[in-house]
């Protein structure tokens, strides 16, 4: 019954803003020149290759751990589909991939990240292929090592679960967008780097901040039922 | 207690509701467009003599169908998600209906 509240209460929320808008984020097909997308795609392989081998493992370690990583990617798959209005007028969407970094590290989420953005670059024209790298390792990489690591230090620190798993949602959120902005201003400086820093910040940076804000609370709701109802694996994994 | 998570869920599901309604007030009478479109602007503007060296294979046919398949991967993607925790926190529930039908009630 509650469970069907929560459905209920996330599905007009999905419907509206699945319909809003028809354009959103990453870095658009063919908008990188060719060095730059051949340099990030090298860059990225290691990581995708690095984050194959960590599920094998973790899968072998306990096969039941495949529900969890299942659910992880869905999680992505849902955050990265809503393109939520920001308080600069502009769209964007969150990532989603906070969640699995905090549950199974930052180098699995490589590959889930990376199926998210080859299905959106190759059927829905948002992303691309020639910018698959350099989304990849915004979104995939920078994105879960940020979360990651932002999980670990406030565990560490002994902070309330929900508090650090909303700063590492919300940090790897908004990390991979100053990533993206980064990799916009390195391949187009104009007339200065920073100049096209601050430009490329102001959209991208700017308009995720909000967006992130909604992913950190998304993801400790979920985290919430994972605590409550499935603690014994999360130990096992030394969420918690 | 485990009450509490519901209840602190639905009030957080609502703030996200709120972080999503309120920039159509705030931000009204803006085009509410992607951000990457506006990056797209931004290099024209600093790089004009650049061309967009690839096109997407597949473009979605409008922007309807463009929403169709997002809708699609916002539903399919979802509808994994609650699946998984529908079984999760199912179990216990499985539990309490053998020892009397007071889970029924909420």
């Amino acid at each position: 019954m509650k469970k069907t509240l929560i459905t209920l209460s996330f599905l007009p929320l999905a419907l509206w803003l699945a319909t809003s808008s028809a354009s959103a984020m990453h870095i658009a097909e063919g908008f990188l020149p060719g060095r730059w997308a051949v340099a990030w795609g090298a860059v990225a392989l290691p990581f995708i290759a690095a984050g194959l081998l960590a599920i094998r493992k973790k899968v072998e370690l306990d096969p039941k751990v495949k529900v969890l990583l299942a659910m992880a990617g869905a999680f992505a798959f849902v955050l990265s589909a809503l393109k939520i209005p920001s308080v600069t007028g502009s769209c964007s969407h969150p990532t989603g991939v906070g969640l699995g970094a905090i549950l199974f590290g930052a180098a699995p989420m490589a590959v889930l990240g990376t199926i998210v953005l080859l299905f959106q670059a190759l059927l829905l024209a948002h992303g691309g292929l020639t910018t698959l790298g350099a989304n990849v390792f915004s979104m995939a990489i920078v994105g879960p090592f940020v979360s990651y690591f932002a999980y670990r230090l406030l565990k560490r620190a002994k902070a309330p679960a929900a508090v650090s798993v909303f700063v590492a949602a919300f940090l790897g959120d908004l990390m991979t967008y100053v990533t993206t902005s980064f990799q916009l201003s390195a391949a187009f400086p104009g007339e200065s780097f920073l100049f096209s820093l601050g430009k490329f910040m102001s959209i991208f940076a700017l308009t995720q901040l909000p967006l992130a804000v909604a992913e950190g609370i998304l993801t400790v709701v979920v985290f919430n039922v994972l605590e409550k109802y499935n603690g014994e694996q999360l130990q096992a994994l030394k969420v918690i | 207690m485990k009450k509490n998570i519901w209840k602190k869920n639905v009030i957080l599901v609502l703030i996200v509701i709120a972080l999503a309604v309120f920039p159509l007030y705030y931000a009204r009478g803006s085009e509410f467009g992607g951000a990457d479109d506006q990056a797209g602007a931004v290099i024209v503007e600093i790089a004009p003599e650049y061309e967009p060296w690839f096109e997407p294979i597949i473009e979605p046919a409008s922007g309807e169908i463009a929403s169709l398949l997002f809708s699609l991967q916002a539903a399919t993607g979802s509808g994994i998600v609650f699946f998984i925790l529908g079984r999760m926190t199912a179990k216990p529930k499985a539990a309490e209906t053998t020892v009397g039908s007071g889970a029924l009630g909420n």
